[in-house]
């Protein structure tokens, strides 16, 4: 990847180019942050109220405790001192990933929790999305090549008809018809209830059991996107030179549809993965609902079922920062994969 | 296209006028099969709830108007829920919800989203690098997740309306950026250019010149707002964040989560909202990708 530029400009440009991605990163952070602390002053009726009234009807305490418990509350988070004090107080326990504590399972803290869930979803969402990916983007570009098998044309309705539908809906097909009615797969959960997780090759594999069908209709409602994205750019780099000189220099098909036609046609599709990441993990929230799996969607689902405010926010803003964080890497790799931005002729 | 039609209407009378864009509405449909497909189903989406109601009293979507957990017989052809609802009564009373909020969450999306591109595109400067710069971080942000915090924060007072206006007011981005996109084309042209050296002031060169020869490309746009503020929609009403006293189909899919109908067997519970959202998907995909031909002249120019 030589290139006739002087090295200087090319640092120059791509710093510029990271200073502004990593400052764009910590907007969003910060906005996330700032909608969870207004949001719920802005919103009619109190949250810790409604939720601590809640527990009094369920646990039959006395109205008089529920006023000191509020007033505890209110105490713990400063709720008597200036806005913008409260603000920062708030500002400065976010940078200490301080979430407060749970109300349905007090004793324990809401970062803890989500720590907790997060590995879950961060290995379905890691292992799904890049299936998808490849196998979406292989697909694709072999519906634009002209030597692909025939057979392969007919995977276009049904993968179109696929995409159309949100991922959690078969993801309900998937369960009733595997799991229910074939018992292939197990029901719900991450792992067999009742073992311990450990280190074990045996874990391991009952993990992975747990894990096909959820990742199964992640990848399945996702490739189609994938599919079509690249048959699209592939389409174009048909027609260049280099594919017929390729061929010409009678290189093997193989060899010129991987390194001459898809490597550079793939470039598009890592942008569109970073665009692409945020509606994954939003359906993949609600695929984990379904299959109970315990990552930080079920997690949600409790947090919103209890009116468990505190794990409410502390999720959605730990998922922005992930996703946030994700897209950050994607687009900071990107001129790594592609020449052009290096040189900096965009 | 509106040149010509109105030379024709002057030419014949209103109702040969009538019946020939009728005829042609006809003949474009059978060369435009997606949209005509797209249409129908639509169509058919939309008379379950407008004759529905004549069948079946909407009353029985309460719980405990049936026996509680049948599977579909001739008396209740859907089955009833755990609560006793009568399954085909929420499927009435339930789909038009969903398309509302549909409808009222695409349509506020694409007004704002009108409004701010146009003014972005046609203005530019620092208006167009704020507002450009905003959808931009919005966009990169997971949508279902921020609405998630605010639809739990006003959770006690959701209703259809309300519901569709969360899912709006984070769903104008798109049609900012892309009708800002479409905007930038056309200040170039010369008509415009024209329009503006004649004296026209800037609302008036937006509303007379800009925003008629965007119509077909905000219909278009229109359709896939609405399939993206249901899709937002449902994934709220899924993890319990919808209209609590409402039966929409998200709604639905919610209870019978929660209530175990799918290790309990009770596949007609959950199947009967998934088969009406996968449909009108399908229908907006197809309406969409048919009003993309009808607007993208290069295409359409295959037609005639």
């Amino acid at each position: 990847m030589a290139t006739t530029e002087p090295p200087r400009r090319v640092l120059r440009l791509s710093r510029s180019h990271v200073l502004r991605r990593i400052g764009l990163f910590f907007l969003v952070v910060w906005g996330a942050a700032t909608l969870n602390f207004f949001l719920p002053r802005l919103a009619p009726g109190d949250p810790i109220r409604e939720r601590l009234f809640r527990m009094s009807t369920q646990g039959g305490y006395t109205q008089q405790g529920i006023e000191e418990m509020v007033k505890a509350y209110q105490a713990e988070f400063g709720l008597d001192q200036p806005l913008w004090l409260q603000y920062l107080r708030y500002l400065r326990d976010i940078v200490q990933l301080d979430f407060g504590y749970s109300l349905t399972l007090y004793p324990a803290k809401a970062i803890d929790l989500i720590m907790s869930a997060l590995p879950w979803t961060i290995m379905l969402l890691l292992v799904s999305t890049i299936l998808s990916f490849v196998l979406g983007t292989l697909l694709g570009a072999g519906l634009a090549w002209r030597k692909s098998p025939r057979s392969l044309h007919i995977t276009v309705g049904p993968l179109l008809a696929l995409s159309a539908i949100p991922y959690y809906m078969l993801g309900l097909i998937l369960v009733y018809v595997f799991a229910f009615v074939l018992h292939l797969f197990p029901l719900s959960g991450g792992y067999t209830a009742g073992q311990l997780p450990t280190m074990t090759p045996a874990f391991f594999l009952d993990v992975l059991h747990h894990s096909v069908l959820p990742a199964a209709s992640i990848v399945l409602t996702s490739m189609g996107s994938w599919a079509l994205g690249m048959r699209g750019m592939m389409v174009t780099t048909e027609g260049e030179d280099y594919m017929t000189f390729a061929e010409m220099r009678g290189l093997r098909d193989r060899t010129v549809f991987l390194w001459y036609g898809l490597r550079n046609a793939i470039l598009p599709q890592f942008t569109s993965l970073a665009l692409a990441l945020g509606h994954i993990v939003s359906g993949a929230l609600i695929v984990e609902v379904i299959f109970t799996y315990p990552g930080v969607g079920s997690l949600l689902f409790q947090a919103i079922q209890g009116a468990d405010y505190f794990l409410i926010y502390g999720i959605v803003f730990m998922v922005v920062v992930a996703i946030a964080l994700a897209t950050l890497l994607v687009d900071l790799a990107y001129p790594l994969l592609d020449p052009r931005i290096r040189t900096g002729s965009k | 296209m509106t040149a010509q039609a109105g030379r024709q209407a002057v030419e014949a009378s209103p109702a040969a006028f009538l019946f020939q864009r009728l005829r042609g509405a006809l003949a474009y449909g059978l060369r435009n099969p997606m949209l005509a497909a797209g249409l129908l189903i639509l169509l058919l989406l939309l008379a379950i709830g407008w004759l529905g109601p004549l069948f079946v009293s909407p009353e029985l979507a309460q719980p405990a108007s049936a026996p509680p957990d049948l599977a579909p017989s001739a008396e209740y052809p859907l089955g009833t829920d755990d609560q006793g609802r009568n399954l085909l009564a929420v499927a009435i009373v339930g789909l038009p919800l969903t398309l509302q909020v549909g409808f009222i969450a695409g349509a506020v999306a694409l007004g704002l989203g009108t409004i701010l591109g146009v003014v972005a595109g046609y203005v530019g400067g620092v208006v167009d690098a704020v507002i450009r710069g905003l959808a931009d971080i919005l966009l990169t942000v997971p949508g279902l997740v921020v609405l998630v915090t605010i639809a739990a924060s006003i959770r006690g007072v959701i209703s259809v309306t309300v519901m569709a206006l969360v899912v709006a007011s984070l769903a104008w981005m798109w049609p900012t950026r892309t009708i800002r996109a479409q905007v930038l084309t056309l200040r170039q042209r010369s008509y415009v250019q024209v329009a503006k050296m004649s004296g026209m002031r800037t609302h008036e060169v937006i509303f007379f010149e800009l925003l008629p020869n965007l119509l077909p490309y905000l219909a278009a746009s229109f359709v896939t707002s609405t399939g993206a503020a249901v899709l937002a929609s449902v994934g709220l009403e899924a993890l319990g964040l919808g209209p609590q006293n409402e039966p929409t189909l998200g709604m639905t899919i919610y209870w019978a989560i929660s209530f175990n109908a799918l290790v309990r067997g009770l596949w007609w519970w959950w199947l009967m909202p998934i088969v009406l959202i996968v449909l009108l998907f399908m229908s907006l995909f197809l309406v969409s990708s048919g009003l993309d031909e009808l607007s993208n002249p290069r295409r359409r120019r295959k037609y005639r």
